[in-house]
């Protein structure tokens, strides 16, 4: 049951309707059910999956925050038998034996998630290594993979990491955790809400109110048109370019970047705007994941604005206590010694750069292409870095320049254009093929007449008109996008009832005449929900 | 998210219940509207996607004698006007593309709803499927029905794993795609009478290409030559149905016997016991193509798979006289009412045929 799918939809308002007429205090049961009954559809076996994690990780988090209130009541009962030493000690004791729980915790969760999604991928690796010196190989088993478990598995364990630094408190009723692990919008593909963020929501009794059903089904249908009348329609000629790299080189690969950003946006942006328009129907609300990543001007601000749910937890969860843990400073104090200031100063940061960006891209997938897709953003990353001083320089030189709105969008382009031939590698799946038809941009130009004889869109199967509509509709999503910067549209035009009709009316009935869906078309998957 | 605390005036209110009334609305209204541009007309292509909805307005006219229920060896084979030009036979042909044996029973069973045929033709070759085969198809076959109970029991028998019941219950869902392929003829035929295509059911073909004999490609041996259960079990339904209604189910296998669409030795000793087995006719006409005068040179449009106006025409004339000698249907032609509109259809399948035969010269 896939977010834009009929059932899906009669399924969403059933809820919608139960949560608002059963009584307050059974809307997270409400709430509850229907994720289960959501989950269970996808199929039966992830129940137990998912199951363990709710039960691990709340169980855990319990005994993590009972032990460190049981420290605290000792502590504070025997102030006057311990010296400042001994406090000391003593706390340090207990979090040891905290950090022993949580660690078990995580290994749980992170070892299902590993076996699970990356169990063929090192075999594979193995086999690699293993045909190199003799003729028998591993057998690759087949497993599931339960839906949404790269995002249930990071909340889960991000509300577990929380309860240990004590910034969230411990979940006291298991239905509303479970809730909280399997909210049904979420569970496929985010965005990745804290437990602080999201679980308290689930105590406060919602009322129907017109704003958030409004502004809640606005952002649903706006959610509907990108995924459905941009990402889908464009995804046919992304197909047939990735389909056979021999024939769509060159020009192609340009359009390719072009093309697959617009779907990707079209289909992850959609797809979170669903759910948060869904959550916002219940009088829920979600963290934002994105804040117009294209009108990024640099790489770094790319990933502040593009999934923004994954990109703070790597941070917060990764990033930070890998770069001040004791072996990384120890490392830091060696290097600063050996290698000089300048460089010692930087390895601990580069370092935790590079390991946090190898495991975004392994978390997006188990194969090479998302390693070196997360390693090259890394890489990408901390070049840009090193180069600040020169732009530094350049700005003071031509302040004029830098400072006009030409510069701004050819920094945009720019880095649109730099994500973008990154993010092929998600397209093709498969480095070398990658590399070769990236490298054909600069060497194969036979395809550019295609561009003005018109037979481009004979060759990627997509006629005039629809490119006419696709580019009306991005030209739509961008106007939106920009007049949104400080007060989302849907929430202005819930305010105004006619406009409000009228643009939902528009929505729905552009999405059910132009919409990619139905039979010829394969639809319904999200890219985001494969991860 | 706004704290809803000051109440809503009741003239907000009553605004807000209205936009949302006018919205589900004009909602509703969109895909009634829009459904006849979108749908298919099946005039310049595809056009047996025409013949299901063209029998409605033809036995609105005049019942028949004879129902010919089959695939596209039944719609390229068999000319009504033939049969009644020359034995005063009232046929018409609820045959269509890939027509499958369950399409076949529910197209017989929905004609049974109009009129009470004497005999029921039916050509076997659709019986070496056992699954339903293309979505395209079942559009053609099962669009042009007017709803019943019958259409619904035919679309969950027809469907595929990707279609969907609702799609067919508003084909707007399954049709909207066609906005950026729309032609004039799809404004022009939404909301009026669409021309037939077809002379009581039968589609005509003018062009001759002679069958390749030279090639060297046979049929291809399969592992098993059991024609499938589901397709007999409809066969069976089909022949209890007429049974049940007192009309006699004739088989028979049209005479093309085309490398592709071969029917083998061992599916024709199927039908065979299974028409002796029930006590049905069963007419195999492929050994008698010499008999009655086909000349694959002359007698086919595409090489050999079907025959074109020229071989149905023969082979038409040929089967006029075994319904006639071997099945007492009757000769109408003294009935003044349906000799009116019989009259009418004959001229006009001369008509199509000289206008397709001048056609054809000027290309």
């Amino acid at each position: 049951m896939t977010l834009t799918s009929l059932p899906f939809l009669i399924f969403a308002a059933v809820t919608v309707l139960l949560y608002y007429l059963l009584p307050k205090r059974a809307q997270w049961v409400v709430l509850l059910t229907a994720s289960i009954l959501f989950y269970a559809a996808a199929g039966g076996w992830y129940l137990p999956f998912i199951l363990v994690t709710i039960l691990t990780t709340f169980l855990l988090a319990r005994v993590i925050e009972r032990r460190a209130k049981a420290d605290e009541d000792y502590i504070a009962a025997h102030k006057a038998d311990m010296d400042k030493d001994a406090r000391k000690a003593y706390k340090a004791a207990g979090k040891k034996k905290r950090f022993r729980i949580l660690t078990a915790g995580l290994i749980l969760n992170f070892g299902i998630l590993a076996v699970l999604k990356y169990t063929g991928f090192t075999l594979s690796i193995v086999n690699d290594i293993l045909g190199l010196f003799t003729a028998s190989t591993l057998t690759v088993p087949s497993l599931i993979l339960p839906l949404g478990i790269s995002f249930y598995t990071f909340r889960s364990t991000g509300y577990l990491i929380d309860v240990y630094r004590g910034k969230a408190k411990a979940a006291t009723n298991l239905g509303k955790y479970a809730l909280f692990i399997s909210f049904f919008p979420a569970v496929m593909q985010g965005p990745i809400c804290r437990y602080n963020d999201l679980a308290t929501q689930f105590d406060t009794p919602h009322r129907a109110e017109w704003d958030n059903l409004s502004a809640g089904l606005l952002r649903v249908l706006w959610g509907f048109f990108k995924k459905l009348v941009v990402a889908d329609t464009l995804m046919a000629a992304v197909k047939t370019i990735v389909g056979i790299p021999e024939d769509f080189g060159g020009m192609y690969v340009l359009l390719l970047i072009i093309l697959y950003s617009a779907v990707i946006y079209g289909d992850f942006t959609g797809g979170i705007d669903i759910t948060i328009g869904l959550s916002r129907m219940l009088g829920l609300k979600l963290t934002e994941n994105f804040n117009r990543p294209f009108s990024s001007r640099s790489t770094a601000e790319y990933w502040n604005r593009w999934h923004i749910t994954m990109g703070s937890w790597f941070t917060d969860y990764v990033f930070y206590p890998l770069s001040i843990c004791p072996s990384m400073q120890k490392l830091t104090k060696w290097s600063r010694a050996h290698l000089g200031k300048a460089i010692g100063m930087r390895f601990p940061v580069y370092l935790a750069t590079l390991v946090t960006w190898f495991l975004t891209g392994l978390w997006h997938g188990a194969s090479w292409n998302f390693i070196v897709w997360g390693v090259l953003n890394g890489v990408i990353i901390l070049i840009s870095r090193e180069c600040e001083p020169l732009y530094k320089r350049f700005r003071e030189r031509f302040p004029g320049l830098t400072s006009s709105a030409f510069y701004g969008g050819f920094m945009c382009v720019r880095t649109f254009f730099l994500m973008g031939a990154v993010r092929i590698l998600d397209c093709y799946r498969d480095v070398p093929v990658t590399a070769k038809a990236f490298a054909s941009m600069f060497y194969d130009f036979s395809h550019w007449g295609d561009l003005f004889d018109g037979s481009v869109m004979d060759k990627l199967g997509i006629t005039l008109p629809v490119w006419v509509l696709v580019g009306l509709a991005t030209l739509l999503i961008f106007f939106v996008s920009r007049a949104g910067k400080e007060t989302p549209v849907a929430d202005r035009l819930s305010r105004r009832p006619v406009l409000w009709t009228l643009a939902a009316l528009g929505l729905a009935v552009t999405v059910m005449i132009f919409g990619s869906y139905g039979i010829g078309f394969d639809a319904g998957d999200f890219i985001y929900g494969q991860f | 998210m706004e704290n809803m605390n000051v109440k809503t005036p009741q003239k907000t209110l009553w605004l807000r219940a209205l936009c949302i009334v006018i919205a589900l609305a004009i909602l509703a209204a969109i895909p009634a509207v829009l459904t006849p541009i979108l749908m298919p007309k099946y005039l310049t292509q595809s056009k047996e996607g025409s013949l299901t909805e063209e029998y409605y307005s033809a036995v609105a006219e005049t019942n028949h004698d004879v129902l010919f229920v089959g695939d596209c060896e039944i719609f390229e084979s068999f000319v009504p006007a033939i049969l009644w030009e020359e034995y005063g036979i009232s046929a018409y042909l609820r045959g269509g593309a890939q027509q499958l044996v369950w399409h076949s029973y529910y197209l017989l069973q929905d004609a049974l709803r109009y009129e009470t045929p004497k005999a029921v033709v039916f050509n076997v070759y659709a019986l070496k499927y056992g699954e339903p085969q293309k979505e395209a198809y079942n559009r053609m076959a099962l669009d042009g029905m007017e709803w019943s109970s019958v259409k619904a029991e035919a679309i969950f028998a027809s469907m595929t794993e990707e279609e969907h019941f609702i799609d067919y219950v508003f084909p707007f869902f399954r049709y909207h795609s066609r906005w950026s392929e729309l032609t004039a003829e799809d404004f022009a035929y939404a909301w009026r009478d669409k021309p037939a295509v077809s002379d009581s059911g039968y589609l005509m073909q003018t062009g001759i290409v002679p069958a390749d004999t030279q090639s060297e490609l046979t049929p291809e041996q399969l592992v098993d030559y059991t024609l499938p259960a589901t397709a007999m079990a409809y066969l069976d339904k089909m022949r209890t149905l007429c049974a049940e209604k007192g009309i006699e189910l004739i088989l028979v296998k049209a005479p093309t016997n085309f490398w592709r669409y071969h029917w083998y030795d061992e599916w024709d000793r199927q039908i065979t016991d299974y028409a002796s087995t029930h006590g049905l006719a069963y007419y195999n006409l492929i050994p008698k193509a010499s008999e009655m005068g086909l000349d694959m040179n002359t007698d086919t449009y595409d090489a050999g798979a079907h025959l074109n106006v020229y071989g149905a025409e023969k082979l038409t004339r040929y089967f006029g006289e075994i319904l006639k000698e071997g099945h007492a249907i009757p000769d109408r032609r003294g009935e003044g009412d349906t000799a009116a509109v019989w009259q009418r259809r004959v001229d006009a399948y001369y008509a199509r045929k000289a206008a397709m035969e001048a056609e054809a010269r000027e290309q």
